[in-house]
């Protein structure tokens, strides 16, 4: 009889030689170029409409707008999801993920309703995203305003 | 319509800090998800938050600065935008700055989420359960 605990070592030796060679690497590597891809599409069109004469908050916001559009509807055409699959964070990470999270699961449930399927199921990941952005930012406000300068907040 | 100054907009050393930086805050992601146990929602969460208290210590704006949209597109920026917004209308207006800033900064891309997300997901073909 083979003794317990190695039949498991060899076991996960067999698991580990049969798993492909760190997959972490390679999904780094996809993340980081679509990633940066993503990011350097947002600059072209930043760049755009600085060049149109919008100031850069305004730049800003249109180029979130852009973006969000384009992956909401990029997931809603089933396309988005194949390029999440490979590109992993590189496609989550950016304001893309944050549109992919919000029509994601409204498709999923469209079935139970446009009101509560859809408009409910909407926020099932965009929710906590929304509550935890936007208290922080609360309380980073009513601190600023306590210490009324960033100088005593470390910088 | 104007000319549009291309050179201007395809500058390549701008370009190249906002892809390397961009990336490198995918990658971190990628970590997390490949790393840890942590659902992409919570990721997304801690992206937010992350970004929105290093925008409140003012570190993040350093980042912004260097990279442009590298560091304003990815999750982070959306909350260094928020807790931006915040500090400005407190500069402004006092403590109902810091329930109004914040919001009122992030709402192109809030409402543009809602609307389109909302848009697409009317017109996508029910999707067939393959897994």
């Amino acid at each position: 009889m083979e003794n317990p605990t190695e039949t498991k070592k060899t076991y996960q030796d067999y698991v580990d030689k049969k798993s492909p060679n760190s997959p972490i690497l390679k999904n780094c590597f996809n993340a980081f170029w679509v990633g940066g891809l993503i990011c350097t599409l947002g600059q072209i069109i930043l760049n755009i409409c600085k060049d149109r004469g919008f100031d850069t908050q305004i730049s800003g916001t249109i180029v979130s707008i852009l973006l969000i559009g384009l992956s909401a509807f990029l997931t809603g055409l089933n396309i988005f999801n194949k390029i999440g699959k490979f590109a992993g964070a590189g496609s989550l990470i950016p304001i893309t993920g944050f549109a992919n999270s919000i029509v994601s699961p409204a498709m999923e449930y469209k079935s139970e309703g446009y009101v509560m399927g859809v408009g409910g199921k909407m926020f099932t990941v965009a929710g906590p995203v929304l509550v935890f952005g936007i208290s922080t930012s609360i309380l980073v406000g009513i601190i600023y305003l306590i210490f009324n300068t960033q100088s005593v907040t470390l910088v | 319509m104007d000319t549009i100054d291309w050179a201007s907009i395809f500058e390549w050393s701008s370009l190249l800090k906002c892809f390397v930086v961009g990336g490198l805050i995918c990658v971190v992601g990628q970590i997390l998800i490949d790393k840890t146990k942590l659902t992409p929602a919570r990721i997304l969460v801690i992206f937010v938050t992350l970004g929105a208290i290093l925008g409140g210590l003012g570190i993040y704006q350093y980042l912004v600065d260097f990279a442009g949209s590298g560091a304003t597109v990815p999750l982070t920026g959306f909350g260094y935008n928020l807790a931006k917004g915040a500090i400005e209308e407190v500069k402004n207006i006092g403590l109902v700055g810091a329930f109004t800033g914040g919001v009122k900064a992030a709402a192109g891309g809030i409402a543009a989420a809602i609307f389109f997300g909302y848009l697409a997901s009317l017109i996508s073909k029910p999707k067939m359960k393959k897994q």
